[in-house]
């Protein structure tokens, strides 16, 4: 933001906007629709009478009734009162890039909005060659043979290969004594998560002097009953397991597969390449990585890459060119079946090709220089603030893309923790960093990661806002505990999310409770 | 070069050699390469990264994109009839500006505090579908339909212990396979049994009998679709969910929204946990990958406990009389509990949930009872008036909602050929069913909605009379 070291002065905008519940008036309308033609009424008859005995709803749903405007005023209102991103977000494992609205206004377009994927393949021939014009630089990326868009973000990608793993096994009459899936504690809790929902047993291992389990911990859980690793690589704390290849060797010689869930891609893009390292498959998070916007969660892509050998065992369709066209080859007698519906959120791989277009070989390797340089400039001029300690400190000099921190020390001496300190960082227009996943390997953890939109100045007013928030810690504790000040409300009252009597996941739910003390109305 | 001339990446700010060199000297490393002292040697790339040429100039960048999609044909250009999971209803225009805003576009997490507005328009999403479905949870949408119905199963094996699930026999073959997926297969120790119910020939709905010969103690639950995937109202509903009590079985229904300004929601008829699609309500079909499916429940705590997603509730503040907005029981989830969590999740469709908040804001009770109304109207107008083709069949010719399933044999010609022809006249012809549903011969799945008119539908039976040659 600021050249100079001075904090700008912030505050979120304040609209109390009531709940669109709350709002309107009976019989306003912020939609109309046609009604039926003369000539269509009299083929059918009246509209009720077409649905079956009993079948028609009895009374109105409870919906808001608003004019256009009022509706638009209250979702503008809204989004005002989300700070998201018009500062600085440096958050940690998640790669926070600029989203170019140029993907935007062409995916707006009805050459993309309004395609029906059913369509016939000759009307979807340029989102085709799109598709397949991504899917070829995801293997220069990687080193693999063919990639997948349908995932819908990177937990479904790490499910898409616990299907492909299961299919795999199953094809080689392996899979009821294969039921053992090995990740570590560092990776992120999906990998874990989707393994067992697949089916799997999850063998985690746990981290040793280095920062990473040892070769000698995975040999210890390898066995004929091993179906597949599931591992990061460089973690959440910025360290590169240089072991990695003796660990692919290890676990294919027990007779797995090796996953390679590249969650943190930015700092080693175009530095080396999945399928080089022996993995037999991959996952970018095309919402990270790839420049397609977040979306505050989704529509994601998780782009799910493979070996040849696995190939065939994943999700139909898959792109293919073949004389000059392209078509969509559902002719896959081992594939796993469908992971979600259609192929993919395809806009969002449509803007991931933007992005790699825009930014080229050239460009691509200089992001991840950039990204690694700023996060070992954010070490230096982190590791001067007082109360603050790098994770893993002999774990070298140099970290890659992010580095996982702890405000241990802080909390020791000022009672003030990770969570209070990111409620307070708000209030400098600075949205909350990235804590850490559970569980917490070091106290009071939080995560930064620069990567390469942000300028050097971004950078400094960042660590400003930090130094300024451990002073304040320091001086007046009370200050950040009750943070925040600044927001378009108040810290908010933690008790009744967790309570059956007086959680309400929707507005009748809090009509009928709130009479229970639970929320503010 | 002048000082101010530079190669600078418009996406990096730090892209120049300068600032490099600065940052450089702060940490003390001599190179940039020095910084990659981890990655051992023989990791790095074996050989250089070849990728087509950078396009850095947006100008450039957009005449190549928009050149390439050029080469679609779009629904707006040809007269669509798809449906089948992606339909094309009315987006209004302020669903767009308000999801493209970079507030909401943009970025990932921050506090309740930080996303106040954000957080508010999905409690917002929650208690409009709350409305529509009249249940008092509902979670944020998971990925899909099939991605709902997989997770509902998933929550039904785990209440009851039982692994076992009915489902109906005309179910889109694509939702049955991400199911299957999700209820794993035979070897895995927790499989799910999927044990499909024979359909009736007259209505389209469940074979109650053949309902009645597998529904047993070990059926987890009985799932079925008001409307279904070839657009039938399933008239039974009570019945069916009555005998899944019976049985100690949960009844999940699936449930197009689109449809509930005039069909009765699955609370009313007796579903435990409903499910569907959210992409009617406001999201463009983008090839596909506008789809999101919702999940919801009574507000029971045995249900509450096994959901897999975020739960979004209100809640008070340190100002009292302001609310404010925080994931519940979100350490039940996969970041929470990691492999004894709730089967998993992560990044979803939660962009989509504000374009249907904003969407069933601007509709209200009346436009959805109009949207419904007119849909129903035009379908059937649409299937009376293809009905009546020489040589052409209604399958079902009462009770569906928006799609219907045109039968051609009697055309002699096949619905490959028919939709060549249709193409030919500018119009996308229904999905073809012939390989899914051999039953139903040759044989079309036809979506008709709001964004049709009485002349679109009689362009298309005037394409089709002259195309079977009557």
């Amino acid at each position: 933001m600021t050249g100079k070291n001075e904090l700008r002065r912030y505050h979120a905008a304040v609209w109390d906007e009531p709940i669109v519940m709350e709002l309107g008036h009976p019989g306003r309308r912020g939609q109309v629709f046609a009604e039926a033609e003369p000539a269509v009424v009299k083929a059918v008859g009246e509209a009720r009478d077409l649905i079956p005995a009993g079948m028609a709803r009895r009374a109105a749903p409870r919906l808001p009734e608003l004019s256009e405007p009022e509706v638009q005023r209250h979702y503008l209102h809204l989004s005002q009162e989300t700070l998201g991103m018009m500062g600085i977000s440096l958050f940690g494992t998640c790669t926070m890039k600029y989203n170019a609205r140029v993907s935007e206004a062409v995916a707006a377009r009805p050459e993309l909005a309004e395609i029906h994927p059913h369509q016939p393949e000759e009307t979807l021939q340029g989102v085709l060659e799109i598709l397949h014009g991504f899917d070829l630089i995801l293997r220069e990326l990687s080193g693999m043979d063919q990639f997948v868009f349908q995932a819908g973000g990177g937990a479904d990608a790490a499910y898409t290969h616990c299907c492909v793993t299961r299919a795999y096994h199953q094809a080689r009459g392996q899979l009821q004594q294969r039921n053992e899936i090995i990740t570590s504690i560092q990776a992120h809790p999906c990998n874990a998560a989707t393994a067992a929902a697949a089916g799997f047993k999850v063998i985690t291992l746990q981290l040793e002097e280095k920062g990473y389990p040892s070769p000698a911990a995975l040999k210890a859980a390898v066995s004929k009953r091993t179906a597949a690793l599931l591992i990061n690589n460089p973690d959440d704390m910025g360290i590169y397991n240089p072991d990695i290849k003796e660990w692919v060797r290890i676990v294919h010689e027990a007779g797995g597969l090796c996953f390679y869930d590249h969650a943190n891609f930015n700092g080693v893009m175009g530095k080396l390449r999945a399928r080089e390292l022996g993995f037999d498959a991959c996952m970018y998070m095309l919402h990270k990585t790839f420049g397609a916007p977040k979306g505050g969660g989704g529509p994601a892509v998780g782009a799910y890459g493979c070996s040849k050998a696995l190939a065939p065992f994943l999700p139909a369709p898959v792109v293919v060119r073949e004389d000059g066209k392209y078509r969509l080859d559902f002719d896959r007698p081992q594939s796993t079946g469908k992971i979600r519906e259609f192929w993919g959120n395809v806009p969002q791989v449509m803007k991931a090709y933007a992005w790699a277009r825009a930014m080229g070989a050239e460009g691509i390797n200089e992001a991840s220089d950039i990204s690694v340089l700023a996060n070992n400039y954010m070490d230096k001029k982190l590791g001067e603030i007082r109360g603050l300690t790098r994770s893993n400190p002999n774990a070298g000099k140099w970290r890659m893309e992010m580095t996982r921190w702890s405000l241990g020390k802080l909390k020791e001496d000022t009672g003030v923790g990770t969570a209070e300190v990111a409620n307070r960082m708000a209030d400098f227009g600075v949205d909350p960093y990235w804590m850490s996943h559970e569980p917490w390997v070091v106290p009071e953890p939080f995560t930064p990661e620069a990567g390469e939109m942000y300028s050097k100045e971004d950078l400094d007013y960042w660590i400003a806002v930090i130094a300024r928030i451990v002073q304040e810690a320091y001086e007046d504790a009370g200050q950040v505990k009750s943070a925040p000040h600044a927001q378009a409300i108040h810290q908010i009252k933690g008790a009744p999310l967790e309570d059956p009597e007086q959680w309400a996941m929707t507005w009748r739910a809090h009509l009928r409770k709130r009479g229970n003390g639970a929320a503010g109305g | 070069m002048r000082p101010n001339e530079s190669s600078a990446h418009p996406w990096m700010a730090n892209s120049l050699a300068d600032i490099k060199q600065a940052m450089l000297r702060e940490i003390g490393a001599k190179s940039i390469e020095e910084l990659f002292q981890q990655i051992p040697a023989g990791h790095r790339l074996k050989t250089p990264l070849k990728l087509p040429r950078q396009l850095k100039s947006e100008a450039e960048l957009k005449r190549h994109l928009v050149s390439t999609l050029a080469r679609n044909g779009t629904c707006e250009q040809y007269l669509n009839f798809l449906g089948a999971g992606c339909w094309q209803h009315h987006v209004p225009a302020v669903v767009d500006e308000i999801v493209g805003r970079a507030e909401f576009l943009t970025p990932v997490w921050g506090s309740p505090q930080s996303d106040h507005g954000r957080n508010q328009a999905w409690f917002e999403y929650a208690s409009q579908m709350g409305e529509l479905l009249n249940m008092e949870v509902v979670q944020l949408p998971v990925y899909s339909w099939g991605c709902a119905i997989g997770h509902a199963v998933r929550m039904a094996s785990r209440l009851n212990g039982r692994h076992e699930v009915l489902v109906p026999s005309l179910i889109d073959p694509e939702r049955l396979s991400v199911i299957r997926n999700y209820c794993e297969p035979v070897e895995m120790a927790r499989h799910i049994d999927i044990v499909q119910i024979a359909h009736d020939k007259k209505t389209g709905g469940l074979d109650l009998r053949d309902l009645r010969a597998k529904i047993s103690p070990k059926t987890a639950a009985v799932y079925f679709e008001s409307p279904g995937y070839l657009g039938m109202i399933e008239g039974q509903g009570a019945e069916i969910a009555k005998m899944a009590r019976s049985h100690g079985a949960e009844t999940i229904v699936g449930a197009d929204p689109i449809s509930l300004g005039v069909l009765q929601p699955p609370a009313d008829y007796g579903a435990d946990i409903a499910v569907g699609p959210t992409q009617p309500l406001g999201v463009h079909m983008n090839c596909g990958g506008g789809v999101g499916g919702y999940i919801a429940s009574r507000d029971e705590e045995k249900y509450v406990r096994q959901y897999n997603g975020f739960l979004v509730s209100i809640t008070g503040t340190a100002q009292p009389g302001e609310y404010g907005f925080s994931l519940s029981c979100s350490h039940q989830t996969s970041y929470g509990m990691r492999e004894e969590g709730r089967d998993w999740t992560g990044n979803s469709v939660y962009l989509w949930a504000i374009a249907n908040a904003v969407y069933m804001s601007l509709l209200g009770p009346q436009g959805f009872r109009e949207v419904g109304d007119l849909i129903l109207s035009q379908a059937h107008y649409a299937a009376k008036a293809i009905g009546r083709i020489k040589g052409v069949r209604i399958a079902f010719p009462k009770g569906f909602f928006k799609e219907f399933v045109v039968g051609f044999d009697g055309t002699g010609k096949t619905v490959a050929r028919i939709n060549k022809a249709l193409l030919r006249r500018g119009i996308f012809g229904g999905k073809d069913l012939s390989k899914e549903f051999p039953e139903f011969g040759q044989s079309a799945l036809f979506c008709v909605t709001e964004i049709h008119t009485k002349d679109d539908i009689d362009r298309l039976v005037a394409a089709l009379k002259e195309i079977v040659g009557t």
